[in-house]
């Protein structure tokens, strides 16, 4: 670390940050309890939790979103008010979001430019801006073209944007919330170089996430925070995943199943050069071959929005196709309806589980029925039973271990894990012989993506054949039998678990072809 | 009887009233174009054009000064603006609605305030042609350029004027960032609501304009309704504009040649029924937003209400 008070921009070092006793509280829920934390110049300092835990809560505190209701800021000792983005940006503190704050019809420079005076007064000044961007680019390897247009450029390039925007305002300290949930492996280890360098000339530096082999890998100190408390702050020496894990879930989590293997039998699902068009009308999937056996998972990796929603809604029916094959169990079933296919023991979780997944205004024993509401036990001739239902709604609740009040509760109260869970049961408690699982884990915190995972293994047991669409390979490790990579449409290639390693994925999520 | 269409005079009379007639849609259509590009959509201009069409034409009647007349127009339009700002941006009501709202509102009261004040249809004596030495004089190109009002060429430089503010300033580069990402803006600390307010304020007084225009500069009356659905074609307009200023004028354009095309139609007892010609300005509104919609892809947050955190 250089002994300069002044970072290589220019702007002046935050040496001492702190967050002293903040408690912010929505109505109904104390998201920060009296939580204190601290980042100084040169350190990473990585703030874990589940979701919920209050982690965003805290850091759009510190970035002036939010008023906290008790508590102080202090920066090198001093105390310090922050009521908006304005005064943030003025102290020298910048946020990179999880989803971008980029304007996506103006180009890079306008995005930097936005918001601040300009040198030429009430005209834009972007060839001054650009220069600057440039500058900033070759102090950091943040390679980025000023004139491109936002939406030209990928979601990596698209972050390096907003570092530069950050850093173009004067970050000294820099707040990155899950910056590395939207990249692929080899950009994740660019972004590191990225932020190393920025560690060593003196910013200090806020890490969220939730990866914890990433956050053991670039952190100095982590803290955790668990329903809006502070459940400690240890150094990165001598912190275990296990022992973060406890801290986030406080409890032991108990560990992985272990998979038997399958014999790998007869083949339930294939899909013949398939092609489909994205709701834009361009194309997204383009000549998809894939096969899928009973008792098998088939796990597909991918950066999202490569095609990955397509491939799940052509093969449950909720979108056509424009040539191409989709066989289950020895008839073609291209074209079908959902129905149609529901009625040939397919089920389907849903990425967008609160969308497609179930009706939030229903209450969780309706959700419960969505797929054989009108089918013995449950109707008759037209009528409902709702004896048969309600009994139906219990054992559900009770063999899957839902969390609700009651079964007459409405699903959008519940949290993200237990309306999984009611998927799972809809989905599963018909012992499907083909599922796909779209995204089944995202947005879930540990302990229900544990839950998750136990019940995909188990159906596998059972001999279901399943398609595990995922962007997070450690899922797609942990499950798959097989792997295959989707890129812009196409397979980049099938490949064995045993065979997998992160870096050979990550390639071949970047395109390249084995 | 179509050879009579075929004359210079007629031919030179058609495009000069095109231009003349664009006018109204102009301005209303600019303003509309700066609110619609910074997320909100003004359904009220309509209603906003009766309001500033009557205040033009009442303060003129009564002071003898038609420069009076259309600052009452740009005031009121300015207020009627400030309250569609209010009703969208602080108690964050569904804009269409709310516009139709205003609509009726300007419908109504500038009928009230006709019968109470006036009674009676009379007319003022509006803005004349300017006359432009040599230039006015030239055939064909003075006819057709150079022998307008002052409120026409002031609706064409209003054109480019918006175009070098959205394109070249940073006021627009904040305007079309609030349109697109609120968000984006909000973060880096741009005041989503001061930027609507502005432009929602701006597009009433230029829609208070519009109806000046009308009142004061083309027509000379006021008469209940007169805008008879001018407000909504100028909506219509940016849509086909692809909210960029230079094409809204190109639809103005459009739009206003074929309503002078028809005029003569009728002026000239050609044999088609009146009604197909007086018809044809809508249907090609029609026509043109059929085609043009899928085209250009609207301002992500056109409609949106903002609110931070969400």
């Amino acid at each position: 670390m250089s002994d300069s008070q002044l970072l290589p921009t220019g702007q002046k070092k935050i040496n001492h940050l702190e967050m002293i006793e903040i408690s912010k509280f929505f109505p109904g829920v104390i998201a920060n309890n009296r939580v204190n934390f601290d980042v100084k110049a040169g350190e990473v300092h990585a703030l874990l939790g589940e979701n919920g835990a209050g982690k965003s809560t805290l850091m759009k505190v510190l970035y002036g979103l939010y008023p906290p209701e008790e508590g102080a800021i202090k920066l090198d000792g001093e105390q310090v008010v922050i009521g908006s983005p304005v005064d943030s940006i003025g102290l020298g503190i910048g946020m990179i979001h999880q989803h971008f704050m980029l304007v996506e019809s103006l180009t890079v420079a306008e995005n930097v430019a936005l918001g601040l005076a300009s040198t030429r007064g009430p005209l834009t000044d972007l060839d001054i801006v650009s220069q600057r961007i440039q500058e900033l680019s070759e102090i950091y390897g943040l390679q980025v073209d000023p004139k491109a247009l936002i939406w030209q450029l990928s979601v990596g390039q698209q972050q390096r944007v907003e570092i530069i925007k950050a850093l173009y305002r004067g970050a000294a300290l820099l707040i990155l919330d899950e910056p590395t949930a939207v990249l692929t492996p080899q950009e994740v280890d660019e972004f590191f170089l990225t932020m190393r360098k920025m560690m060593d000339d003196g910013h200090a530096l806020i890490f969220i996430s939730h990866k914890l082999h990433e956050v053991l890998d670039i952190s100095h100190r982590i803290s955790v925070l668990r329903d809006g408390h502070m459940i400690g702050t240890i150094p990165v020496e001598g912190a275990t995943k296990e022992k973060l894990a406890e801290m986030m879930v406080g409890r032991e989590i108990g560990l992985k199943k272990e998979r038997v293997s399958n014999e790998k039998s007869e083949k339930k699902l294939i899909l013949k050069n398939i092609s489909a068009q994205s709701d834009r009308g361009t194309p997204a999937l383009k000549g998809i071959d894939l096969e899928v056996y009973s008792g098998e998972i088939l796990g597909v990796a991918g950066v999202s929005g490569n095609g990955q929603k397509e491939l799940a809604e052509v093969i449950t029916g909720l979108r056509n196709v424009t040539s191409g094959q989709v066989v289950l169990e020895d008839e073609d079933v291209t074209g079908l309806s959902p129905k149609e296919l529901i009625n040939r023991s397919l089920s389907y979780i849903p990425e967008e589980r609160m969308r497609d997944g179930m009706i939030k205004e229903f209450t969780v024993a309706e959700n419960l029925i969505l797929r054989e509401y009108d089918q013995l036990p449950f109707a008759n001739n037209g009528f409902l039973n709702l004896k048969n239902i309600s009994t139906h709604s219990d054992e559900m609740i009770k063999s899957f271990n839902v969390k609700t009040p009651s079964q007459e509760t409405t699903v959008k109260s519940l949290s993200g894990g237990n309306i999984q869970k009611l998927v799972l049961a809809r989905e599963l408690f018909r012992k499907p012989r083909t599922l796909i699982a779209a995204q089944p884990t995202r947005g879930l915190d540990i302990g229900a993506m544990e839950y998750v995972h136990l019940r995909l293994l188990e159906q596998r047991e059972e001999g279901t054949a399943t398609i595990l669409i995922s962007e997070d390979l450690d899922e797609i490790l942990a499950l798959s039998d097989r792997i295959a990579v989707i890129f812009e449409g196409e397979i980049m290639g099938i490949i064995d678990r045993e065979e997998a390693t992160t870096e050979r994925l990550g390639l071949m999520m970047a395109g390249v072809v084995e | 009887m179509i050879e009579k269409f075929f004359t210079e005079a007629v031919l030179v009379g058609i495009i000069a009233s095109g231009i003349r007639l664009a006018t109204p849609y102009l301005y209303a259509s600019i303003g509309e174009t700066f609110g619609q590009r910074s997320g909100v959509l003004n359904l009220g201009v309509e209603g906003q054009m009766l309001l500033g069409a009557f205040a033009a034409f009442y303060v003129s009647l009564t002071t003898g000064n038609l420069w009076f007349g259309l600052l009452a127009a740009m005031l009121t339009g300015l207020i009627m603006g400030l309250g569609m700002a209010f009703v969208s941006i602080n108690l964050q009501a569904v804009q269409g609605i709310s516009g139709i709202g205003f609509y009726l509102f300007g419908l109504g009261l500038s009928d009230l305030l006709f019968q109470k004040l006036m009674g009676t249809v009379v007319t003022v004596s509006g803005f004349r042609p300017i006359y432009f030495p040599v230039l006015s004089d030239l055939p064909i190109v003075g006819q057709i350029f150079f022998n307008h009002n002052i409120l026409v060429y002031g609706a064409y430089a209003m054109v480019f004027v918006a175009w070098f503010v959205l394109n070249k300033t940073t006021l627009g580069l904040k305007i079309k960032a609030v349109g697109e990402s609120p968000e984006a803006a909000d973060s880096l600390g741009v005041s989503v609501s001061k930027i609507r307010y502005l432009t929602i304020s701006f597009g009433g007084m230029m829609s208070g304009i519009a109806g000046a225009s009308l009142s004061i500069a083309l027509l000379n009356v006021f008469q209940q309704n007169m805008t008879s659905g001018l407000g909504f074609i100028a909506v219509a307009l940016v849509y086909f504009g692809g909210w960029r200023p230079i094409a809204v004028m190109g639809g103005a354009l459009l739009f206003s040649m074929v309503n002078s095309l028809q005029l003569w139609v009728q002026v000239l007892n050609i044999p088609i029924p009146s009604d197909f010609a007086v018809m044809m300005p809508y249907v090609l509104t029609i026509i043109a937003l059929v085609v043009t919609v899928q085209r250009v892809r609207p301002p992500s947050a056109l409609t949106k209400p903002f609110e931070r955190g969400h």
